[in-house]
């Protein structure tokens, strides 16, 4: 009850200031924890730090709002709140005990909570139309459940673009046996891309204009440097290439750093998100991506983290210094700084259009050097699902000379063709198709294929524990990721969610799905209910994701076992996408007849 | 079944609800996944709940003065304005197109006409498009049927092509094509190319068989926001065949350059 107390103060406060003109000045002077102590604040503190403590059954109330809310630097007349904050509260819960999570629409419109990543009755999963009516306003809902899993998740709203200015939060499960990741402090990192815009206008833009907030196209001085640097035949062959296609090498992220700030925890890099260490200690950072639109490249300079598990999955450890999060996945690393400084902690756009920033330091107040964004990457024609060796042009030189014309090189770069498609194009809403399916697991994310140090990539990820399930799967379904940027139209198979039927998983089957995409860009593919065993060549340990980002180009192939009788949400986790209908129901039941669609 | 509905009944009040439903596991019953009655094919729920997890079908407008201009040349000074906009969905659009043209200072309409079509996606970047095509000036007035095929061709190329039946059974055709050539992310050089062709002589109407006229245009605009871009550039009209040679005979001008100086606004 002294949450929602300290809640309203906060809120009430950040009015006043916002009111005032205080509120930028004070945000970018002290970080949050300089101003624990005050109800104000005490919650923001709050957000981040693990509390843990005894095991125990959890009954916790969302009340999702309206309201103005000081944010990104800035006054939002018209967020989401939940408990009066944005990321709303963590959630934590105990596995092996009972949570009752109570959702309580204070909005003149519907909404609707989806825990991200658990596995429950689906009738608590919360997609409106599709799990549940949604909750009307004024009603509230009660997701009751059994905690049966353990890790790092987070929780949002899937009505319409609720999720965008606000309605989402962190979560953590306790394991019920003591937790093989050690640590002394343990903090989530939730990571959100926040516009004062109204989302609705953000995709009227997109729709009309779908370059909109791209402003790092490649102009006329593009055009000079790649002709000085490779002459005028290599460069016209490579605006042929994308022009005839009537692709744009630099569309990496639709929504940008022209309207978005990026958050840690709920703050700008202004305000300096600081989680306190004394040096030799194990630090646990629990990274979620609950972005609407953007993908972040994560790293801590000067210190080496190792990857202990991803979408709430043990992982066997992996050292790195650098990883790509997708939207909706979660990474927890361990970092160990032992000098007594502070390291940032640097979460940049993929698109390097903006950056979120926070920092790991001794003590409050102090700050380490903010590395400079690198230049934009670029798109290449392995992208397109392209099988030769063409040039990659752009401002990083190496990696132009890298690929450009050279087979050999190219294989380095580029993982091997599995796959060619098929003769359907999926009609007129979608603009290319993947000609030559790459295996990109063991790629680099976009834009990190050059930086001098060491990257995560799918393929390092183990898990700790072999499958469980190791039948041969006995069902296959296939689903393209479709689109067409120029018309800003999303789909699988080429087909709208509207148009679209069912996709049944016999219950109880083993089921591999592949998929294949066929756009420009990469996807983050979330499948409600189950997780998906990635087939990333780990024999019987294969990592389990509830959250795929499927390179664009490539072929994937994962497992899932149909042990949860349901209707499941499965969809492109990017929200504009959603919108446009790159969105499926899966069905898991016994219905007779299902197996006839294998 | 009873108990089915019952629980269907309590999860449509939505109250607290829910539970009921799920196993002693955490997992919902086979029995609760295929609802009793009407289905939604999509998402195999209940045809009663007007809830939808995505508004994939919403419909979009959008409105483009895509020209607004004042043009100079020996001649004297003109005006001009091109104006399109659409609103439907992903495949079906309702498309609207207007131009005109005339002097500036007495205000009369030289040429304007008033296009109306239904535009269907027929490949990832182009609509193939039929309507109506009024014109009002400077002749007498005659409506037309038009088809057409808008959209983006390989390299950029903006792409219009119509072509048009008039009233009194005359063919006639025009092409356009624009090019944006970034010179920065705001600062757009804009090549554009009209053309407009008869398939045969319209007296009344000024016109001669073949290419009756070309329009050229380079225009230089700035984006301040990308709906909002004033632009200067020069547009050279010419005509051709006897088209031309009718022109000649009423002492107009063939050819004429101007220097143009727009608005490109856009919602």
């Amino acid at each position: 009850m002294s949450d929602t107390h300290h809640d309203g103060e906060r809120r009430r406060l950040l009015k006043a200031m916002a009111a005032t003109g205080l509120l930028a000045g004070l945000e970018g002077l002290l970080p949050a924890y300089a101003r624990a102590g005050s109800g104000a604040e005490r919650h923001l503190a709050g957000a981040a730090r693990v509390a843990g403590g005894k095991p125990r059954s959890v009954t916790k109330d969302f009340h999702i709002r309206r309201e103005g809310i000081g944010i990104a630097g800035g006054y939002a007349p018209s967020a989401i709140t939940v408990n009066h904050s944005i990321p709303g509260p963590l959630l934590e819960l105990w596995e092996g005990h009972e949570a009752r999570l109570r959702v309580h629409n204070h909005l003149d419109e519907s909404t609707s909570i989806h825990w991200h990543g658990i596995l429950l009755p689906f009738q608590m999963d919360g997609v409106p139309g599709v799990a549940f009516p949604g909750i009307k306003p004024g009603d509230s809902f009660e997701a009751r459940f059994p905690v049966r899993q353990h890790g790092t998740y987070w929780y949002h709203s899937h009505t319409g673009f609720q999720e965008q200015i606000g309605q989402t939060g962190p979560m953590v499960i306790h394991p019920a046996e003591p937790d093989p990741i050690k640590a002394d402090r343990d903090y989530v990192v939730m990571l959100n891309d926040w516009t004062f815009e109204d989302p609705a206008r953000v995709l009227a833009q997109l729709k009309k204009m779908s370059g909109y907030y791209n402003f790092s196209k490649r102009t006329m001085e593009d055009l000079v440097e790649d002709v000085a640097r490779s002459g005028w035949a290599k460069t016209l062959k490579d605006r042929e290439a994308w022009g005839g296609m009537r692709m744009n090498p630099r569309g990496i992220a639709d929504v940008t750093g022209h309207t978005y700030s990026y958050l840690i925890n709920g703050l700008h890099p202004e305000a300096n998100w600081t989680g306190l260490f004394t040096p030799g200690e194990r630090i646990r950072l629990r990274v979620i991506n609950g972005s609407a639109m953007s993908y972040f490249n994560v790293r801590i300079p000067g210190l080496a983290m190792s990857v202990v598990s991803t979408d709430g999955q043990a992982v066997e450890p992996v050292e790195t210094d650098e990883f790509q999060i997708g939207v909706a996945e979660t990474y927890d690393i361990i970092v160990e700084p032992r000098e007594n400084k502070a390291y940032t902690l640097m979460a940049e756009s993929m698109d390097r259009s903006g950056y979120a920033c926070g920092t790991l330091a001794p003590r409050m107040g102090m700050t380490a050097a903010v590395p400079e964004l690198r230049a934009q990457p670029q798109r290449t024609l392995v992208d397109m699902g392209m099988g030769r060796g063409m040039m990659t042009m752009g401002p990083d030189k190496k990696k132009g000379q890298r690929l450009e014309g050279d087979s050999v090189a190219l294989k380095e770069a580029a993982g091997p063709v599995v796959a060619e498609h098929g003769p359907d194009h999926h009609g007129a809403g979608n603009a290319t198709i993947a000609k030559k399916q790459r295996d990109r697991l063991g790629e680099r994310g976009t834009g990190l294929e050059d930086v001098p140090h060491r990257v995560l990539t799918y393929s390092q990820l183990r898990n700790i524990e072999p499958i469980s399930d190791k039948r041969e799967p006995t069902h296959t379904v296939e689903v393209h990721l479709t689109g067409n940027m120029s018309s800003y139209m999303w789909s699988f198979d080429g087909v709208e969610y509207s148009d679209s039927k069912v996709i049944d998983f016999p219950y109880g089957e083993r089921v591999r799905l592949i998929m294949v995409n066929d756009t420009m860009m990469e996807h983050p593919i979330h499948l409600h209910g189950m997780f998906m065993e990635l087939e990333n060549g780990q024999g019987e340990y294969l990592p389990k994701k509830h959250t795929i980002s499927v390179r664009s180009g490539s072929r994937v192939s994962l497992l899932v076992t149909a042990a949860e009788p349901g209707r499941w949400a499965f969809h492109c986790h990017f929200l504009y996408h959603i919108e446009r209908g790159m969105f499926r129901v899966v069905r898991v039941s016994n219905l007779p007849g299902v197996d006839d669609n294998a | 079944m009873l108990k089915q509905s019952w629980m269907m009944t309590l999860l449509l009040s939505a109250g607290i609800a829910g539970i009921a439903q799920a196993d002693s596991h955490g997992k919902a019953s086979l029995d609760s996944v295929v609802p009793e009655g009407p289905i939604e094919p999509s998402s195999g729920a209940p045809l009663g709940w007007k809830a939808k997890p995505t508004k994939d079908d919403e419909i979009y407008a959008f409105s483009m003065i895509d020209r607004l201009e004042y043009g100079d040349s020996e001649e004297g000074q003109t005006y001009l304005w091109d104006a399109q906009g659409w609103i439907g969905n992903d495949y079906n659009k309702f498309w609207w197109e207007t131009e005109g043209e005339g002097p500036v200072g007495d205000g009369a309409i030289e040429a304007s006409q008033f296009e109306a079509n239904y535009a269907h996606k027929i490949w990832p970047f182009f609509n193939l498009q039929g309507g109506v095509r009024y014109d009002t000036n400077p002749n007498p007035d005659r409506g037309f049927l038009m088809v057409g095929l808008e959209g983006l061709a390989p390299y950029w190329f903006v792409t219009d092509m119509e072509a048009y039946l008039s009233e009194d059974g005359d063919l006639s055709a025009s092409a356009e094509f624009e090019y944006n050539l970034l010179l920065t992310q705001r600062l757009v050089l804009m090549p554009r190319i009209g053309i407009k062709a008869s398939a045969q002589d319209e007296p009344d109407y000024d016109l001669g068989n073949g290419i009756t006229s070309t329009e050229m245009g380079l225009r230089l605009r700035y984006e301040i926001r990308r709906e909002f871009a004033p632009y200067i550039g020069v547009r050279w009209n010419q005509m051709y065949g006897e088209t031309k040679d009718i022109a000649e005979e009423m002492g107009k001008s063939t050819s004429t350059t101007s220097f143009v100086a727009g608005l490109r606004v856009w919602y």
